[in-house]
């Protein structure tokens, strides 16, 4: 396997390399964003890159793991295996400031820091989630699930604009 | 513990299929978004299910030939998850009943001693929360509704409440989890729902089996021949 190295050691080029790799449902946002790249393990043969999934039945999975092939061997890696773990459980914790951040920008709500889905009262008021547009906390929940698995459906009660939420989870 | 991870498997595989028959037919955009939702989450189970069961029986075994090339006697899926979805109470009321008991069983399964089971318990209970909240919101918003949906949650209950007693009932292989031990919680809980609802819980109804050993209710084979069609006439098709 012949990488180039600069300065930087094999695995920090990895990381930059997948720090690339952009979600395919919400572009904005990288896989490392997301938190949803859990190590990287290089031995004589290859690469190995663990992930986990957000949601279960998340379709993403799949073609995510062909971008992150696909980037490695565009920087010359060869015999990359990409495995999926799920313990530990990925949650929105998982997500870096800076994905927040992007998500917001791009229109989205970022999950609240605290879990607040653990709450399974009835009718339970709203989560304070705060307008990506106009940045009110005077808000309500349209819908409990939305465009993707990852989203629910939101509305300013001030600009009016709908907008997705990334659930916590 | 292959067959036991077949029957997490088939159950969410079946009621997942269930509900995708909604997609494009919910009473409201969202609600359509809702149910269909629920339905990619179940199914994103069944693959996890699937797949750990594939490499237990090792061989040529894979998520897709488990799914698309049993028999009908093959599947180990509760009764519930295969009825028909009626009209939108009934289908709620059977996302309900079940998502209520796969809460509890999921919060035993994840600190079960099968790592694997254990891990998609961990991993799917967040869903399986927000379906509970989800449906339980709508058994009470239609029993406590109008007089017709109030009606039609009658009907429903009619309809579904003998095929809840197989959950509690354990099959030969089902040994991690102790679903005797759940039945108490899960009527307290229904009761707590069904009272908001102002619907009562049946009394002394005769409870159907059979599932979790392969006989099931006529409807399974016209589900598996609407979902295995493909694999069927085409073997080995991919896209």
């Amino acid at each position: 396997m012949k990488i180039e190295t600069s300065s930087l050691t094999v695995k920090e080029k990895i990381w930059s390399i997948l720090s690339e790799v952009t979600d395919p449902e919400v572009p904005v946002l990288t896989i490392t964003d997301l938190g949803i790249v859990r190590d990287i393990k290089i031995n004589d043969v290859g690469v190995e890159i663990i992930i986990t999934p957000t949601y279960t039945g998340c379709p993403a999975m799949d073609m995510i793991a062909m971008n992150i092939r696909l980037a490695l061997i565009e920087n010359g890696f060869q015999n990359i295996k990409v495995t999926s773990v799920l313990s530990p459980v990925w949650t929105t914790d998982w997500m870096s400031e800076a994905g927040k951040q992007k998500l917001k920008e791009y229109g989205i709500a970022p999950p609240n820091p605290k879990q607040q889905v653990c709450n399974n009262d009835l009718f339970a008021p709203d989560e304070a989630v705060q307008c990506p547009h106009c940045n009110s906390y005077h808000t309500h929940r349209i819908s409990e699930f939305g465009s993707t698995a990852c989203k629910s459906l939101f509305q300013c009660n001030d600009c009016k604009e709908p907008f997705d939420y990334f659930k916590c989870h | 513990m292959i067959d036991y991870t077949l029957h997490l498997a088939d159950t969410t595989l079946i009621l997942s299929q269930r509900n995708s028959e909604w997609c494009g037919h919910g009473p409201i955009l969202e609600q359509d978004i809702a149910i269909t939702n629920i339905s990619l989450d179940l199914l994103g189970q069944a693959r996890n299910f699937y797949q750990y069961a594939a490499t237990l029986i090792g061989g040529n075994a894979t998520e897709d030939s488990l799914a698309y090339l049993r028999k009908e006697r093959e599947f180990k899926n509760l009764l519930i998850a295969e009825q028909p979805n009626g009209d939108w109470g009934q289908t709620i009321l059977r996302q309900y009943l079940y998502s209520q008991f796969q809460f509890l069983l999921y919060q035993k399964l994840q600190s079960s001693n099968d790592e694997q089971l254990a891990a998609i318990a961990a991993k799917a209970i967040k869903e399986t929360m927000y379906h509970v909240r989800w449906s339980s919101e709508w058994v009470i918003r239609l029993g406590d509704g109008t007089e017709d949906s109030h009606n039609r949650m009658l009907k429903a209950i009619d309809q579904l409440w003998s095929f809840t007693g197989e959950m509690f009932v354990a099959a030969s292989y089902e040994t991690l989890v102790d679903v005797s031990l759940l039945k108490k919680e899960w009527l307290e809980k229904v009761s707590i729902i069904f009272r908001e609802a102002t619907l009562s819980i049946p009394e002394k109804v005769f409870m159907q089996s059979g599932g979790k050993d392969g006989k099931h209710t006529e409807q399974l084979g016209f589900i598996l021949t609407e979902l295995q069609y493909m694999q069927r006439a085409y073997p080995g098709a991919q896209w």
